[in-house]
């Protein structure tokens, strides 16, 4: 049975409405109307948009139809996506979840928009995230928290809060997010969606509001890892606006997907199941991957000895990036200045200081400590000697297996304002995700089970540019596994 | 290390942030227990250990040294705070 000719337009996935779509069976007008009213009726309750574009995203669905009608369309061709509120839209309010950027229309769009849009994908409006993507919780977010579809009182995670709930809710079957460490992953594994995280360098930055330039990638957030697939195919790829953007050619990463699994190694690293790992999230995650071994996939234990290190290590490397990079908010040439400046240097601090949020202000702080003179050895060099030790052990272990499996996150979802006030104690949800964007490795994680109400995620880690193998071994996994089809009740 | 209100009062104007007289110890505090976090690191030796800055090892991609972009002034400045006659206005800085 093809599902696409039974199930509700919000229930399909982005290949079943690409089906659709192609069969004739609804228009990209009529898909996107049933979006948008969704939106409507339940965005007030999820806070999961900052800005919905609903007449632009019609005019978009319309030139999509008129482009199938002349035969040009393409699978992405008429399917609403929303973008994380980081990605320039040409036109539209690309705010970062900051009031320094609360009255920011991008003059251009990033180029993942661009190859997007070139695609045919209709863009729903931005989601909600943290701060200059500084959270794992969504709450630093100028615009409010985003709430759980799975349990209102619950965080989405972070920082592509947003875009994660939108997904989970069936807002809209796809959206982009950005990952510096953990920011995809986290949030998908917290809604119990599929997102992935491609190796450094593939999908361009361009465009993309940068926190810390040498961990942060776009990426995919879907309910499948087919999804995920079509959308990587349109997003990455060389762009010579992005220095780091790797010249590569883009595999087919749908058609790798469905390669058995039989002979897969599987690394399991012990540092991933020890102590600060719920219990509950570990026996939903052995048992995920007691279905890897029902698929033929063998598990080897492995060991990445640095692992502890990797948080450290991260809050100097990231804040030091974010101390540099968000210099240029100075309150002159865009972004937020405030009333009266007194002189050049009131101008600045004022407008700094009542742009930027709390987590934003303590990340530069530390950033600008770090890099200050009589300290940088100590602390930037330092984290930048680690960084090569955490790599060296993911390189070590590839050379034994083929992905690495274990938790996304210690918890589940946690509660609204649970971890707000203690920024350490938020840091550590990710634990397991930061070390893979130091190393600057591909990370997927998808839907895995629950806890009670609340989802859990599998992390499925890759060797570089291996983005295809992570697709399919999740893809497998689906097609024997039914979380990733779970709707929140509240949002059927 | 342990920070007190005046090294965050420096750190502060290093970055170019107005911090409040009564949010100095908070940040203080937080700033701190960042420091001892990140301080784990001097658990392991690392002398001998090339730093790694980009995590493909590579190098920077150079272009030619030639005009790539066309002057977008207007479309620039419009969303700007402040410009007058093509010109961004701050406060006077020579007397």
């Amino acid at each position: 049975m093809n599902p696409s000719t039974s199930a509700a337009l919000h229930e399909q996935t982005i290949a079943q409405l690409s089906a659709g779509l192609a069969a004739g069976q609804f228009s990209s007008e009529e898909l996107t109307c049933a979006f948008l009213q969704r939106i409507g009726r339940d965005n007030p309750q999820l806070n999961a948009f900052i800005t919905v574009t609903a007449e632009s995203a019609l005019a978009q669905a319309r030139a999509a139809d008129e482009r199938r009608r002349q035969g040009q369309a393409g699978l992405l061709t008429g399917i609403p996506i929303a973008y994380k509120d980081i990605f320039c839209t040409q036109g539209v309010r690309t705010s970062c979840g900051s009031r320094m950027l609360d009255r920011f229309i991008a003059p251009y769009n990033a180029t993942v928009v661009e190859r997007l849009n070139a695609a045919g994908a209709v863009m729903l409006g931005k989601t909600n995230m943290d701060e200059f993507a500084m959270g794992s919780s969504n709450e630093t977010s100028f615009y409010g928290s985003v709430h759980n579809p799975w349990d209102l009182n619950a965080v989405p995670g972070g920082s592509s809060g947003g875009s994660a709930a939108a997904v989970a809710a069936r807002l809209t079957p796809g959206a982009t997010g950005t990952d510096t460490g953990g920011s995809i992953r986290q949030p998908a594994a917290l809604c119990g969606i599929t997102g992935i995280k491609p190796t450094y360098g593939r999908v361009s930055r361009w465009g993309m509001i940068a926190y810390a330039s040498s961990l942060d990638q776009g990426g995919p957030m879907a309910r499948t890892a087919e999804d995920c697939a079509l959308l990587l195919a349109a997003m990455a790829g060389f762009d010579p606006r992005d220095s780091t953007c790797v010249d590569r050619p883009v595999p087919d990463y749908a058609a790798g997907l469905n390669q058995p699994l039989a002979g897969l190694k599987i690394g399991l690293p012990k540092e991933y199941f020890g102590e600060g790992l719920d219990s509950a999230v570990a026996a939903a995650v052995e048992t995920a991957i007691a279905e890897y071994r029902k698929l033929g996939a063998e598990t080897i234990e492995i060991s990445l000895p640095n692992s502890q290190l990797a948080i450290p290590a991260y809050y100097v490397v990231a804040p030091a990036e974010c101390s540099s990079n968000l210099a240029r908010f100075d309150g002159v040439r865009y972004g937020h200045r405030c009333e009266n400046p007194q002189n050049l240097l009131d101008l600045y601090i004022r407008s700094r200081a009542e742009g930027f949020g709390a987590e934003v202000q303590r990340r530069i702080l530390v950033g600008t400590f770090a890099l200050s003179a009589g300290y940088y050895d100590a602390y930037y060099l330092k984290a930048q000697q680690i960084r090569r030790l955490i790599s060296d052990d993911f390189r070590r272990a590839f050379d034994q297996v083929d992905v690495i499996a274990g938790p996304t996150s210690p918890t589940v979802a946690f509660n609204l304002g649970e971890k707000v006030d203690d920024p350490i104690t938020m840091y550590l949800s990710d634990i397991y995700t930061i070390a893979v964007n130091l190393a600057g490795l591909p990370g997927l994680s998808l839907p895995a089970g629950f806890v009670g109400q609340r989802p859990v995620g599998l992390q499925l880690i890759g060797n570089y540019f291996a983005e295809e193998r992570l697709l399919n071994v999740a893809h497998r996994y689906q097609q024997v596994t039914d979380w990733h089809n779970r709707i929140p009740t509240a949002f059927a | 290390m342990s920070l007190g209100v005046v090294e965050v009062a420096k750190i502060a104007h290093l970055a170019r942030l107005a911090i409040r007289a009564e949010d100095a110890p908070a940040y203080a505090r937080n700033l701190s227990a960042i420091l001892e976090l990140v301080e784990q690191m001097n658990a392991v030796d690392t002398s001998g250990v090339a730093p790694m800055a980009h995590p493909l090892d590579m190098a920077q991609r150079l272009r030619p040294d030639e005009v790539a972009e066309s002057n977008q002034r207007e479309r620039f400045q419009a969303i700007a705070p402040r410009v007058e006659a093509g010109l961004y206005l701050v406060p006077k800085v020579i007397e």
